[in-house]
């Protein structure tokens, strides 16, 4: 059979396939070469990457559409959100992406233990963004603000009544405010559903790391995890300005 | 099959002398694990087979059912209740379930690391992955049946499924936003395949056809079905908690639903369809014996389809209050995609002119893709016409035309590759003369069944409804005959396929003198797919070089 094949000479065929490589464990047969299977992996991952911004990408229309119908329900229900602690967690994440980024880095002039200071550094700022925004959804959850049958509107029509310094909505208005948490609560929780989904991959690589798997240059799964950390940073970095500074406008 | 082709110009290998392979990717393991676990393509391509089999003939129970009920005008067979979740049922498994992982979950499995020259596709564990999500998704739909079925229509239409049913919509869409991330793993397997392990000398434009079309089919999986998951999890939170984002009482929009459903779900016809197109293009060059004409105009007509299909969402909408501006610029658009879709069918009938045609059973399913297909496009154009549109939308002709496109297109597509594949698959060869007359029969079954829609549709006929006026019994009757001799057709390669497995001609490697790399290895082929990776010296559709390099090897026809 090996004659019906579409090849020339084997002989041709050796000659193209000899390479500089140092053939990992790691490297799997169907790949010609490891420089390939890092490649293809890679690639996979900006792909999945794409299909996670489509999948975003449906939510942030639906905010685009909303805020431009509920314009002042929007403001007054972003004015309820915490700015500081909004600041201070963007600024956890963008750390939390600088570590990991110097994970792959360490992987790549593999340095064992400063990947697995790293990585550990890269999970705990992830726990210390999730104990925040826990906090934040727990005082909406006070607030009756979690969209749904128990949703409570006074709050922005008697701002008053609360001692906030706001206009008060008219009713109709004022019950828009609840797409506006329903908005934030789709998008900040799918986001946060991500990193939590993350944390776990983190882990993964840390024992693994701790192993040394990724300090003999295989440096795959840490590459291509940095890359999904950072879309997330990517999210947030999009989500914060949407969801807590629509009102720090110029024109307001 | 050697009196079918005798008298032509064409010399097909003599069978008689063809030999199984001692061992291969079907025999290298035994054991139910050594299938469940595996992570060859080929043997993942079986499993899509077997399932996909499996929900199609259920999915035609349904069609069935719902042509039994419509025999009568009235609702006699079933309440009209029931009568919904039969044709919800029908839906949501011959789209999500049949139609969409059909042809790339089994033909594009086995033969896209064939075609390139690979040893597998480039993620092996996400492709068995895909598959066990497949299978969740699916079990979880036919959970939603068994516990008591499920009536939105497959469209799961807000806010009829949000606030007004009482069925099991949200396990329903939870099975289908399980079954959409089976088909984005395999979206993402297909792009990095193909982009990142050709063979040596594979350049895009010396890939076959079958590859652009899952090329672009699984762009628009990759960009389309994350869409539709958002979609259908707004719609269980809605259900669920009450948020209110399609809910005008709270200040949500029904029509934001529309458009997030119809993004994925129109570019979803496209990938039902795309991989179709890919199956006919190497069965009519093979059965040509030519190059397809217009090579380039055909690859890159493939890529027009998937970009195009993302901006005509809307003709879906037309009644719905959209802007007649808006609607105005998306039947534009849906005139356009009609433009690279001519250009295939146009460019295969070149092909056939002056071909060395021969009529096996792959081409005689393809005649009737290339029939079907062209009537169901057209349709297509009547309705992207806003005032056509207007009278027919809702109509049995709408329910007409997608048949014709994707029944009449994707299914008979699906079995043109089956049949056309089946020797390099099993290394057996399927009866040739019972299998004409699978096709014809499918053929004239089918005709049977939708071209009295297109009447009943015209005549003002509204779709999804138990009863109708009397005097549309004639057509009706007409359609469930047509339905019956289709079933028929169907049920037939069920059966001689089966019965080829043991009994079969061996097929030996090249039975078609096809010239895909795939054809160049053994029936079937070894679990690693090419003991030394293949150069592709040649253009693709080169059937000079094929003679030639026949005519050098003459003692290895098995």
């Amino acid at each position: 059979m090996d004659s019906a094949l579409a090849t020339t000479d084997p002989a041709d065929l050796h000659a193209g396939q000899e390479h500089g490589h140092v053939s990992l464990p790691q490297h799997r047969h169907h790949f010609e070469t490891v420089e390939q299977q890092r490649e293809a992996g890679s690639f996979g991952m900006w792909l999945f990457l794409l299909t996670e911004i489509m999948f975003f990408g449906g939510m942030f229309l639906a905010y685009l559409l909303y805020r431009n119908w509920y314009y002042p329900a929007f403001v007054v229900a972003s004015n309820q959100l915490s700015v500081r602690i909004g600041t201070i967690n963007t600024m956890v994440l963008i750390t939390s992406g600088f570590c990991m980024a110097i994970g792959v880095w360490a992987a790549e002039v593999r340095r064992r233990s400063l990947l697995v200071a790293m990585l550990v550094t890269t999970t705990l700022l992830g726990v210390l963004f999730l104990s925040l925004k826990y906090g934040e959804y727990h005082e909406k959850y006070e607030l009756h603000h979690i969209p749904g049958n128990n949703f409570n509107i006074s709050m922005f029509t008697n701002p008053a009544g609360y001692g906030i310094k706001e206009a008060p909505l008219p009713p109709d208005m004022a019950q828009k405010t609840q797409v506006f948490f329903f908005l934030y609560f789709a998008m900040t929780g799918m986001h946060a559903l991500h990193m939590i989904i993350g944390l776990g991959i983190l882990c993964w690589l840390i024992s693994r790391a701790r192993r040394g798997d990724f300090s003999a240059g295989y440096v795959a799964p840490v590459e291509n995890f940095a890359l999904y950390w950072h879309f997330i940073d990517v999210v947030w970095l999009f989500l914060y300005p949407l969801l807590y500074l629509i009102n720090r406008h110029p024109m307001h | 099959m050697s009196t079918a082709i005798g008298n032509t110009i064409v010399s097909l290998p003599d069978q008689s002398t063809a030999q199984l392979p001692k061992r291969h990717y079907i025999n290298n393991e035994y054991g139910l694990l050594s299938w469940l676990l595996t992570e060859d393509h080929k043997r993942i391509a079986l499993l899509y087979l077997f399932s996909v089999t499996f929900f199609f003939f259920i999915g035609g129970a349904f069609a069935g059912l719902i042509r039994l009920e419509l025999l009568t005008p009235q609702p006699d067979l079933v309440a009209a209740d029931t009568y919904n979740k039969f044709f919800t049922m029908h839906g949501l498994i011959m789209i999500f379930l049949f139609l969409v992982p059909s042809i790339p979950g089994v033909l594009g499995n086995f033969l896209i690391p064939l075609m390139i020259g690979a040893k597998d596709l480039a993620f092996p564990k996400l492709n068995l992955l895909s598959w066990y999500v497949y299978m969740a998704g699916g079990t979880l739909t036919l959970a939603a049946l068994v516990l008591g079925g499920v009536d939105t229509g497959w469209t799961f239409t807000t806010p009829l499924s949000t606030h007004y049913l009482n069925t099991h919509v949200i396990t329903a869409a939870m099975a289908i936003f399980i079954t959409g991330f089976s088909s984005i793993l395999t979206g993402i397997n297909f792009i990095v395949t193909i982009h990142r392990m050709r063979c040596p000398g594979m350049t895009w434009f010396r890939m076959p056809l079958f590859l652009w079309s899952h090329y672009a089919a699984s762009l628009l999986m990759v960009l389309g079905t994350p869409v539709l998951a958002t979609t259908l999890v707004l719609v269980a939170l809605e259900r669920l908690f009450g948020i209110g984002i399609f809910d005008p009482a709270k200040g949500g929009d029904p029509l934001l639903f529309q458009h997030l459903f119809w993004f994925y779900s129109h570019p979803a016809v496209y990938i039902m369809i795309l991989p179709g197109m890919g199956v006919v293009s190497e069965v009519i060059s093979t059965f040509s014996r030519k190059r397809i004409f217009g090579y380039t105009a055909v690859a890159f007509s493939s890529v027009a389809i998937a970009l195009f299909g993302f901006f005509v969402w809307e003709h879906h909408m037309f009644i719905m209050g959209v802007s007649s501006y808006s609607a105005l610029v998306f039947s534009l658009l849906t005139m356009l995609v009609a433009v690279p879709s001519a250009i295939k069918i146009f460019n295969w009938a070149f092909t056939l002119q002056k071909g060395s045609i021969t009529f096996e059973t792959p081409m005689l399913y393809c005649f009737g893709f290339m029939g079907l297909f062209t009537i169901g496009g057209l349709t297509g154009v009547f309705l992207g016409s806003l005032g056509m549109d207007i009278h027919l939308t809702e109509t049995y002709f709408v329910v007409a035309h997608f048949h014709f496109v994707m029944v009449g297109g994707g299914l008979m597509a699906f079995l043109a590759g089956i049949h056309f594949w089946w020797p390099k698959m099993t290394g057996r060869m399927y009866p040739e003369t019972i299998s004409k007359l699978a096709a014809v029969t499918t053929f004239i079954g089918f005709n049977l069944t939708f071209l009295p829609q297109f009447v009943l549709g015209y005549l003002g006929l509204p779709r999804r409804y138990a009863a109708y006026p009397p005097e549309f019994q004639v057509l009706n009757v007409l359609s469930t005959a047509g339905a019956t001799v289709l079933g028929f057709g169907y049920m037939l390669p069920l059966l001689y396929l089966a019965w080829s497995l043991k009994y079969g001609a061996i097929a030996g490697s090249n039975p078609w003198q096809a010239t895909g790399l795939e054809w160049q290895i053994a029936s079937p082929p070894p679990t690693e797919n090419f003991t030394e990776i293949p150069i592709m010296d040649h253009e693709v559709y080169d059937y000079e070089w094929l003679a030639n390099k026949t005519k050098k090897e003459v003692t290895t026809v098995g």
